[in-house]
């Protein structure tokens, strides 16, 4: 029965780590804009395509990584500067349409020339799982865990620490004043959706040996990151990774004691009983709105 | 003088001939086909496409079909089925096709019977579910088996091996939905126990929870996963993870060489359902498909170098089909190839050996699906 609940519960961070991992990248240009990106998701496709469309391409691994990343970053930029900076003038919900605009266009760009075929990337570590009490837990689980918490510690001590994360989050308060400061509110955002490209491509790069790659895998992957997200709070990087293993562990609990079929639809009623008693999420900071 | 007349006569008769209707019918056979050739069912429709204007090419070169010309008459639906619909009416009237080999997918197939029924053309199906050809249609036909069979054919293997107790794992989607019903009824009439029955979401990254329960559960000697896409590949690496032992077997929907490569070294031993084409490279010189599936491989990779899929051998089935039809009718008149595509016995295809009858216009039996086993990375007749 304990090698049951440790094999659910490994199941559960497995996939509680890759949400957590995506729904980091949602945090960042949230703090900068209060934007949810919706197109996060196909920044993990790009960081995963990418890698395997550069190792057939006769690249080696680490390289093809890099490539990749340097690919989503250049497409965050590219979104900005091409699909919202030119609506400046826009509220926040016109902003989070053009950015499921621009999900649906990566993806056609993706399946038009990188194909439709799902495609698997080697595990990092030379043993694929090991065995705690009976149970299996796969080493690419712990990267995929260990880098969200060196993440989470990075951004953490990046805007609280530097003067560049201090300028993001004075922009995300206000934009009017923090230009009046001095920062150069245009470049900070700029640099947010090219760093959360950057990090949404290490999630798609991290979590391809586990979940395999594909033009369309941005769907469902940033669909999760986001409930994740907002479960955690948006904005808080602590939030995201609570939030992404809340979900995970419940959809491996109901999986493994309830029943499979009920497996996606009671973490959907655990995020609105949270959302229910909590509306800014478990680490959200309460909002105050200004007349 | 002499051309010109030669002229006029040749108009009067074109004349005539467009009149009553049957302007082709003088010197050529028209095939009607629409397949999904772009669009998410690509995978099925090119392949199919590309054996038909071969073969309808080769076919040319000897001489044709009753000494007429054949034309293929195509359109592609793009996996649309109310563009499938549009496309057939266009074929039947006009382009006044004789007879139609088309529709990759069900959903196009069965958009396009309706219409077909009513022209009264024969119409031969390259989609796989039951209901195309179960309750039989007059003028419908279709090619390859349906999941009833592989489930049958995989149960029966089991049976053979002398396990009475599965697991089942099956995707929610369509097609694995649809491989759990028929699944359970026909374990049920086999005297086999679904002793567990998990499902999972075709976009799910892990089922290592649902296979624990498959794995804990008493008594269970075998595990089915039927479904087709990436899901059996994840669900095939988590097996592995586990280090669970049972017997695994898979179902005909990943029976290709992408699964293979998807799914790595955690496929090696499972066991599926295919049609013979999957292990051409390794079968029998004595096999009754023998001869008809290494041609059709050699004369497709030769011409398109790409390899051959199960897909295009449902087209390669239905167009030799056609041509039996036509020459034991002697004419292109509808009703008499219907008739005649209704009495062929003992066609042996790509796919299989067709029966056809009255009662069965599919024509396999289940066990036209060989048991295959992976074995070192590649596809192999089970032992």
């Amino acid at each position: 029965m304990l090698s049951e609940f440790f094999q659910f519960t490994f199941s559960g961070v497995t996939l509680g780590a890759i949400y957590a991992l995506v729904a980091l990248g949602f945090t960042l240009i949230y703090n900068a804009s209060h934007v949810i990106n919706f197109a996060q998701g196909e920044f993990l496709m790009i960081g995963g395509m990418g890698t395997v469309v550069l190792l057939e391409a006769g690249a080696p691994l680490p390289l093809a990584m890099l490539g990749a990343l340097l690919l989503a970053g250049v497409a965050g930029v590219v979104l900005y500067k091409l699909a919202i900076a030119p609506a400046k003038k826009a509220n926040v919900v016109t902003l989070i349409i053009i950015t499921i605009g621009a999900s649906i266009f990566l993806r056609g760009l993706a399946q038009f020339f990188w194909g439709k075929q799902y495609h698997a990337l080697p595990r990092f570590s030379a043993t694929e799982s090991i065995s705690v009490g009976g149970a299996t837990l796969l080493t690419q689980s712990l990267w995929v865990l260990g880098i969200a918490v060196v993440l989470v510690v990075a951004l953490a001590l990046f805007f609280n620490r530097s003067r560049l994360g201090k300028a993001i989050l004075a922009t995300s308060m206000n934009k009017d004043a923090a230009r009046l400061a001095g920062i150069k509110t245009q470049t900070i955002l700029t640099l947010a959706f090219g760093i959360s490209a950057l990090l949404g491509a290490v999630a798609g790069v991290i979590v391809a040996p586990i979940t395999f790659t594909a033009y369309d895998v941005g769907i469902m992957l940033g669909l999760k990151g986001f409930v994740a997200a907002a479960i955690g709070g948006l904005g808080s990087s602590t939030g995201a990774i609570v939030g992404g293993l809340l979900l995970g562990l419940s959809e491996a609990y109901t999986a493994g004691y309830i029943s499979s079929d009920y497996k996606d639809a009671v973490p959907f009623v655990i995020i609105l009983a949270i959302l229910f008693f909590l509306p800014n999420g478990l680490f959200g900071s309460r909002a105050v709105e200004r007349v | 003088m002499k051309r010109i007349v030669k002229h006029f006569s040749s108009a009067a008769l074109l004349c005539l001939c467009a009149f009553t209707g049957a302007a082709q019918a003088a010197d050529t056979i028209r095939i009607g086909s629409f397949l999904s050739v772009t669009g998410p069912a690509a995978f099925l429709g090119d392949p199919e496409l590309k054996t038909l204007e071969l073969y309808i090419e080769q076919l040319n070169d000897n001489g044709g079909l009753l000494g007429k010309k054949v034309e293929l008459v195509h359109y592609d639906d793009a996996g649309d089925a109310s563009k499938a619909r549009t496309f057939v009416t266009r074929l039947l009237r006009q382009d006044k096709v004789d007879l139609i080999i088309g529709g990759s997918t069900t959903g196009a197939t069965m958009a396009a019977v309706p219409v077909i029924e009513q022209a009264k053309i024969p119409f031969i199906s390259l989609a796989g579910a039951e209901t195309i050809s179960t309750p039989v249609k007059k003028w419908v036909f279709k090619m390859p088996q349906s999941d009833r069979q592989a489930a049958r054919r995989v149960l029966t293997d089991m049976k053979e091996r002398g396990f009475s107790k599965i697991g089942l794992i099956s995707g929610t989607g369509g097609f694995g939905a649809s491989g759990r019903n028929v699944t359970l009824e026909e374990a049920n009439k086999m005297g086999i126990d679904v002793v567990a029955d998990e499902t999972y979401n075709p976009k799910d990254t892990d089922v290592t929870a649902q296979l624990t329960r498959i794995r804990n559960t008493d008594g269970v000697q075998a595990v089915l996963n039927f479904d087709f896409g990436q899901g059996p590949a994840i669900v095939t690496k988590n097996y592995k993870q586990l280090g669970i032992e049972l017997p695994f077997y898979q179902s005909h929907g990943v029976a290709s060489d992408s699964f293979l490569k998807l799914a790595g070294d955690s496929a090696e031993g499972l066991r599926l359902p295919a049609t013979a084409l999957l292990v051409a490279n390794t079968i029998a010189d004595s096999d009754p498909q023998h001869d008809v599936v290494t041609h059709y491989k050699k004369a497709y990779e030769e011409r398109y170098q790409g390899s051959v899929s199960t897909f295009g051998g449902y087209a390669y089935d239905g167009l030799q089909l056609a041509v039996r039809a036509v020459k034991k009718a002697g004419s292109t008149d509808p009703a008499k190839v219907r008739d005649a595509l209704e009495s062929i016995q003992g066609y042996v295809g790509v796919t299989g050996t067709y029966n056809l009858s009255a009662q069965d216009h599919m024509g396999l039996s289940y066990d036209s699906f060989r048991i295959l086993e992976v074995k070192d990375g590649h596809w192999a007749l089970a032992q």
